[in-house]
């Protein structure tokens, strides 16, 4: 706790207009240049269940959930009590004075700020009462943090801009509780935030924002999808940047296409039609989404259809936790689907990645002409993360894999739809409608020949998986290499990351160091795994493997794919819905090797 | 087998069409359906329909779900390309298939199974999203690969081969089709080829979704004495069935009727089918009037044919879906990917 470093959250009741204030709370701080991780935590629901915004202000970057709360802005008396028990010890509890509220603890300092009462006096508009009692904590938050109040009423300005009656209100509103924080209490705190340029040129961006944008990027035309918390912001930001984007300005016709579909099967089918056809099509879903596709994902890995499918993992099984995160999926999409199937993964670690893995993914379902699942999870996507700017490389075509035209038709005696002609797995496929003559050729699920032949010959059909087989260790050179951490000091001891568990892994290995305990470390982004994840595996006594669900199934997934002995992979496993700590990883691991790790205070986790 | 080819060559003086192209041209690998399968009457059909509307085969795709009638696209149009979905899904990989590119004609051939039962919700879709293609349907009231069991379309009153009720009333896809928007709906009968072979030349020239309920009797499993989709069932009570299960004959089956009446028709191995030809002054923009006309012929047990509804001013998906002239599928690089510009612009908005 201390200097543009610390944990805040807001408690706030579903439907009750904070999330825009405490978005521009957050957004206020990354244009002070001070690295921010806001979190959504929120409940199932549309109005007047408990819900929360947590933000971590770290200008060492370290972005990860931290454990306790150094600020409580404690608005919903349905959650108090527990909002009150976060708070760690000297932290502050910031609440709505107009209220008498019991305070259990002698422990935390109490911010009262009569919210409620200046806003009834202040506002005649019930609505206008409500909402700016949100803008007012945020004034006041100004005051006690110390923050840039011009960067705050100017994103005010930005936020009304074509609505400008609203400014003034807003920003009477902000000063309303700004004033009144300096008058009653001594701001600033020792809590602050500092003007830094620790942000750099980086970005604050939503992960499914990004995805919805490298669609865009990739040149997918079609876009089917169902709606899915946590996955449907990915369709409404592709609809939302085709809108800015793809629009003939001859015509103001669409160059794409979106459909709502009627279920994930449906949206899926339409997917793949797309692209059996030569159009660029993804969808996106989240775990129930993913079981409903399986027979399609069976289809299309046997038939050979390239597909970008997102699947924004929740908690799961069944219904589970809708509004949680989890890595639970990871088994459940590697083999979905009925019979031998396998399925190329990408393991995005931030909405940088998201958009390169969804510019990427496209290149590699139509070089593999198979589904590539892109496996984001809820807290990488819903929420918005500081990360790297977006880049192109604009010299980089598409790659849209092996398919002939019709002057490459004519040169061909016979065309095979599934012949290995080039040794590496992947046959050569045409296009409906490309030529008159020849190319043309009957996609279907049944076991079919070298010429897409229907067979039950099963001398036939074996060969034909075994070389869907060696397609799949030809992804394996295709597939984005893993990235490796501290490779140089030689440990004997490894730790596996993936997806938004990487986030917290720095910090975690600053703990461990302080122990006395080295690891290097091997972030996953691709599946199949590729040499190197064998190679580090052996190269040390003992891998981590840290995922984020309940059953180690990236673990499995290494002892299956890999034929490792399972004692040389130890689970480091969180499944409670909520992100992965870097205390959570650190105490585990340190359990694990029989040391505790350096006590710190909860408060003052931040590694140096 | 499917894979089995047909020999290429034909007669010299066979008629060729406009493309200068045979009958024979237009037509798939052998059939492996059961012999005198209503459903080859369909592929015939096609075949015939296409040749005469001068289609290039290769601008065709034709697209299926699973179950018998799913397969016969492999015994038409070889030289289309086609897909062999998965059961119950062909709407949605038909509905991508046209997204992607709008210049080609899509054929989807489905069954009751496939679309009544399994499928019924991406069928409903389809047809409100006005999908452009031609979706027929060879309805024979059974499941015939998995041997026999009713299906969503068999009449109440249906008993199966060995004498099993039918609990459910059936489906009435036309009807279905009618109600939810379908800008052409019909309804055949696969021996029809003279009613059927128009038909299939109107839907295909129909911009828009094309529906063509086919009544297509399944020989093996659903023309016995009690099944209200056998040729028996609606023979004229005067004539005696010779058999069972039983295909006395191989000829394609075909009707003649007149025009206003109901006529049990004599099909060539004696069992009969009753069909009404549309009434004099039947409105055919008339959805409510059309779905009376089937609902009341179907009380007395007839089975109304013909073009049943058309609204030839409604959209379809793309005009719908507001897309571009062009094929999305022919877009390249330049005018899909904005470049690094526009990405620095939004890059700059989320600062």
């Amino acid at each position: 706790m201390g200097v543009n470093d610390f944990v805040i959250k807001f408690a706030n009741v579903n439907g009750s207009g904070s999330a825009s204030a405490n978005a521009l709370f957050a957004k206020a701080i990354f244009r002070m240049g001070v690295p921010v991780a806001p979190k959504n935590i929120f409940p199932s629901n549309i109005q007047g269940l408990p819900t929360w915004f947590e933000v971590r202000v770290n200008d060492k970057g370290y972005l990860g959930r931290r454990e306790g709360i150094d600020m409580m802005v404690a608005m919903n008396p349905q959650s108090w009590d527990r909002d009150v028990a976060e708070v760690v010890p000297g932290g502050y509890l910031l609440y709505d004075s107009t209220f008498i509220r019991e305070i259990q603890r002698d422990d935390i300092k109490t911010i009262g700020v009569p919210l409620t009462k200046m806003c009834n006096e202040r506002f005649t508009i019930p609505r206008e009462r409500q909402l700016f009692k949100n803008v007012a904590y945020v004034g006041a938050l100004t005051a006690l943090l110390d923050m840039d109040f011009e960067v705050v009423k100017g994103m005010l300005s930005e936020q009304f801009r074509g609505k400008d009656k609203l400014i003034a209100p807003n920003v009477d509103a902000l000063e309303l509780g700004r004033n009144y924080a300096l008058k009653y209490f001594d701001c600033p705190l020792d809590i602050q935030v500092v003007t830094s340029d620790a942000v750099g040129d980086r970005i604050l961006v939503e992960g499914n924002a990004a995805a919805g944008l490298g669609c865009v990027f990739a040149g997918a035309t079609v876009a089917a999808w169902y709606p899915i918390t946590p996955s449907t912001s990915v369709a409404e930001a592709f609809e939302k940047y085709c809108h800015q984007l793809r629009i003939e300005p001859e015509t103001g016709k669409k160059k794409f296409a979106i459909v709502q579909a009627e279920d994930e099967l449906a949206a899926i089918g339409m997917a793949i039609g797309a692209n059996w056809n030569g159009a660029r099509a993804f969808t996106a879903t989240s775990g129930p989404g993913i079981s409903l596709m399986s027979e399609f994902l069976g289809l299309a890995y046997f038939a050979e259809l390239p597909l970008l499918l997102f699947n924004i993992q929740r908690g799961g099984p069944s219904t589970g936790m809708p509004t949680r995160t989890q890595q639970s999926d990871i088994i459940a999409c590697a083999y979905a689907s009925h019979g031998d199937t396998k399925h190329v993964l990408l393991f995005p670690s931030d909405p940088t990645e998201c958009f390169d893995f969804a510019v990427q993914g496209f290149d590699l379902a139509e070089r593999l002409q198979t589904p590539v699942i892109v496996m984001s999870d809820l807290d990488l996507g819903m929420n918005e993360w500081t990360t790297k700017p977006f880049t192109i490389d604009e010299t980089m075509g598409f790659d849209r894999g092996k398919v002939l035209n019709a002057e490459q038709l004519d040169e061909v005696e016979r065309f095979g739809r599934y012949l290995d002609v080039d040794g590496d797995g992947i046959p050569y496929r045409t296009y409906p409608g490309t030529h008159p003559e020849k190319g043309a050729f009957f996609t279907r699920g049944t076991s079919h020949d070298e010429y897409a032949g229907y067979t039950e010959d099963g001398t036939v059909n074996a060969r034909v998986m075994l070389r869907l087989s060696h397609k799949f260790n030809t992804a394996k050179t295709l597939v984005p290499a893993p990235e490796f951490g501290q490779k140089t000091q030689g440990a004997t001891m490894g730790l596996i990351h993936f997806g938004t568990t990487a986030v917290s892994v720095p910090e975690a290995m600053g703990m461990l160091a302080d122990s006395q305990i080295h690891l290097d470390t091997m972030r996953l982004r691709g599946f199949p795994f590729s040499q190197e994840v064998d190679d580090f595996i052996l190269s040390h006594d003992k891998v981590f493997v840290v995922e984020q669900n309940r059953d180690g199934q990236m673990r499995s997934l290494l002892v299956n794919e890999c034929g490792l002995d399972p004692a040389r992979l130890v689970p480091i496993l969180n499944f409670d819905g909520s992100p992965i700590t870097a205390r959570t990883i650190a105490n585990m691991v340190s359990e694990h090797c029989g040391q505790a790790v350096a006590d710190r205070s909860a408060s003052g986790v931040a590694a140096e | 087998m499917t894979y089995i080819a047909k020999p290429k060559f034909h007669h010299p003086k066979l008629p060729l069409n406009d493309l200068g192209l045979t009958r024979r041209d237009y037509e798939g690998a052998m059939s492996t359906l059961c012999a005198g399968c209503g459903h080859d009457s369909v592929s015939a059909a096609i075949v015939e329909a296409c040749f005469e509307l001068n289609l290039p085969a290769h601008r065709v795709a034709k697209m299926s779900g699973i179950g018998c009638s799913s397969k016969t696209p492999t015994y038409f149009l070889s030289k289309s390309h086609g897909f062999n979905s998965v059961h119950g899904r062909m709407p949605s990989v038909a509905t991508g298939a046209n997204l992607a590119n709008n210049s080609l004609k899509y054929i989807g051939v489905s069954g009751d199974g496939d679309t009544a039962s399994i499928g019924f919700g991406q069928f409903a879709h389809a047809v409100r999203r006005q999908v452009d293609m031609l979706y027929v349907v060879e309805n024979n009231g059974t499941y015939g690969l998995t041997k026999g069991q009713f299906s969503a379309t068999n009449d109440r009153v249906s008993v199966g081969r060995k004498g099993q009720k039918n609990a459910f009333g059936a489906i009435d896809l036309a009807a279905m089709a009618i109600q939810l928007g379908a800008s052409f709906v019909a309804r055949s009968f696969s021996g029809d080829k003279d009613q059927l072979v128009p038909l299939m030349k109107a839907a295909l020239s129909h911009k828009g979704f094309a529906f063509i309920d086919v009544i297509s009797p399944c020989v093996t499993f659903n023309n016995h004495i009690g099944s209200t989709k056998s040729f028996e069932f609606v023979r004229d009570h005067e004539h005696t069935v010779t058999g069972v299960d039983y295909v006395p004959h191989r000829e394609t089956i075909t009707v003649d009727y007149e025009e206003g009446s109901v006529i049990d028709v004599t099909l060539h191995d004696q069992t009969r089918v009753r069909l009404r030809k549309l009434d004099t002054g039947y409105d055919l923009s008339d959805q409510a009037g059309a779905l009376q006309h089937i609902m009341s012929h179907q009380a007395k047990g007839e089975v109304v044919t013909g073009l049943l509804y058309l609204d030839a001013g409604e959209t379809e998906l793309k005009e719908k879906m507001d897309m571009v002239a062009a094929p999305l599928n022919s877009l390249g690089v330049a005018e899909l990917r904005p470049g690094m510009a526009a990405l620095e612009k939004i890059n700059a908005g989320l600062r």
